[in-house]
């Protein structure tokens, strides 16, 4: 088990496999808000929700609509179980606090190049804390 | 965080829960951010209280509520209970809806939606909240001035705010701006202080940038090069219009997360590279050559297979006055093949009507819509399997939105595939 340390800025508790991208994701326009599917056209992960998953990226990018279409994946139960990122921007950081999930960044070790798809993670937001249990390969 | 008098007022009830509520959630937004005040703002764009008929029957459903009022306190507010929501003072403007209240019908719009935003504008009109509709508020009437503190949304309008005119504003969203405008304060963070605004990638432009569609390449090229950086353009650029800096703003923070940039000599805070800089070296010095441009203009191009073209759409960000002069211009006396729908703000789409350009293009087959786009609205003209596009931004959007082939080039382009129903653009 591998723990980073960091700062949570929406608290709580949440565990899960993870969905990595190292790809900055669009909300409005990047994600359909109804299933959690990323649509963005050339991004790695298109085609793929991060319904009940922990979603670890780089950040936020495009549209003032982040939070939006993140606040909607709440309502529609689509959303990840918790988020793990580095890059601080007012849409992360808006949208993570009405997506009410775990959320933890400036972590002291960069989560991107650590946690890899699939690999069990508990993010703690109010410790700051990610646990990463590697997948068997 | 340091709180000012007047917010641990709002914080502890005295200005009515609703203000508190929105207190709360700005607390915990700054938090977040690590913010450690806030600065004041009266100058607020975003989207209050608008809900499409998802959300208004989420809530119904689960509130038993599906009013503005509930909306705004359940939603925007991120509140547990619905409650009376005060007037907003200061210029707080509505940035957009989902549809043009005469073309709903055309954009596949119902009735009850249709009604329901006319309700909803009623709403906007109670609680102080200018009706703007457009992403382009600095075209329309809210235009602020250098140094100004802003909340707004709209990545292409706060790009502008920044850069072009030298206010200052975060990209902010729904929530954030609906709080701001019951309590007047922001996070005072990131571009509301001096040295977050510093450029930190030099771009180096060797190819020649003169057309609308140049610059939205150029735009398109930089975001997706800096991310959410600042770049500082230095090289083959000369002044450019306000439609040139609405198009390269607009796909920089598409592509990537670009909220403000520096052009040498030419914009507010960029009066040479050394004080774009804020005399730091920058991170890394990108060239933006023939062969960059090549790359980016194939790039936007890779959508596009089929020649047959369905629907051209004009106005992403919202058209300008100039764009339907040319338009009309293009457009004269001749018929099109295709579907034209032009968007654009009601204030814009007003001087178009009594400049007698929308009458022109409407005579060529063409519409002309406000408030809303395809994006936006999901909406493309039944049928429609390939689009022509002069929006690097709309480019971007609009195929993984709505599932279609995408043309992108400049506005003649777009106007003669209109006219032949074939595309034919080619780089230049």
């Amino acid at each position: 088990v591998i723990v980073l340390h960091g700062r949570g800025i929406v608290g709580g508790r949440a565990e899960g496999e993870a969905l990595v991208t190292h790809e900055t994701i669009s909300g409005w326009g990047g994600i359909d808000p109804m299933t959690g599917t990323v649509i963005e056209i050339r991004h790695e992960l298109r085609g793929q929700s991060f319904k009940d998953r922990v979603l670890v990226f780089p950040g936020a990018k495009g549209s003032s609509g982040w939070s939006n279409a993140f606040h909607m994946t709440r309502l529609t139960k689509s959303a990840p179980l918790a988020m793990v990122f580095n890059q601080m921007t007012t849409k992360i950081a808006l949208g993570a606090v009405v997506t009410r999930v775990p959320a933890v960044t400036e972590l002291d070790q960069d989560p991107l190049s650590i946690i890899e798809s699939g690999d069990w993670v508990r993010v703690d937001g109010d410790a700051g804390t990610v646990e990463i249990t590697k997948k068997r390969s | 965080m340091i709180l000012a008098d007047d917010e641990k007022a709002m914080l502890d009830g005295s200005g009515g829960i609703a203000k508190q509520r929105a207190m709360e959630l700005l607390v915990r937004y700054a938090q977040a951010l690590g913010a450690e005040r806030f600065v004041d703002t009266t100058n607020i764009a975003g989207v209050p209280g608008s809900s499409t008929l998802f959300l208004q029957d989420y809530f119904e459903e689960h509130a038993g509520d599906g009013s503005f009022e509930a909306v705004f306190s359940l939603y925007d507010l991120d509140a547990a209970e619905v409650m009376p929501v005060p007037k907003s003072g200061g210029n707080c403007c509505h940035l957009q809806g989902g549809l043009d209240l005469e073309h709903w019908a055309e954009l596949g719009m119902s009735r009850e939606a249709m009604e329901h935003q006319r309700a909803d504008e009623a709403a906007l009109e109670r609680h102080g909240i200018r009706i703007m509709k457009t992403c382009t508020p600095y075209l329309a009437g809210n235009l602020p001035v250098r140094g100004e503190h802003c909340a707004w949304m709209e990545s292409s309008a706060v790009v502008y705010c920044n850069s072009v005119i030298g206010a200052r504003t975060n990209t902010e969203g729904r929530e954030s701006t609906s709080a701001a405008m019951l309590t007047g304060k922001i996070p005072d963070w990131g571009f509301h202080r001096d040295q977050y605004r510093h450029a930190t990638h030099l771009i180096q432009v060797e190819a020649p940038v003169e057309t609308v569609m140049d610059w939205g390449m150029l735009g398109y090229f930089i975001g997706a090069a800096v991310e959410e950086n600042i770049p500082v353009l230095s090289g083959a650029i000369r002044q450019a219009d306000p439609l040139r800096h609405k198009h390269f703003g607009a796909a920089a923070s598409s592509s990537g997360g670009v909220e403000m940039y520096h052009i040498v000599g030419v914009t507010p805070e960029a009066p040479d590279l050394e004080a774009a800089l804020g005399s730091r070296k920058p991170l890394a010095t990108i060239h933006y050559g023939a062969e960059e441009r090549r790359r980016i203009y194939e790039t936007l191009n890779a959508n596009g297979h089929d020649p047959k073209v369905d629907y051209v759409m004009l106005g992403c960000p919202h058209a300008s006055i100039d764009q339907f002069r040319d338009v009309a211009r293009l457009l004269d006396g001749k018929k099109i093949r295709t579907q034209l729908w032009m968007f654009t703000s009601r204030a814009v789409k007003t001087v178009a009507d009594i400049s007698g350009f929308t009458k022109r293009i409407e005579d060529a087959g063409g519409v002309v819509m406000t408030d809303t786009c395809s994006a936006i609205a999901r909406a493309v003209p039944p049928g429609t399997k390939v689009v022509a596009l002069d929006s690097a931004k709309q480019t971007h959007y609009l195929p993984a939105m709505v599932g279609v082939e995408a043309w992108f080039g400049t506005t003649e382009d777009c106007i003669n595939a209109a006219l032949t129903g074939r595309w034919n653009g080619e780089l230049k």
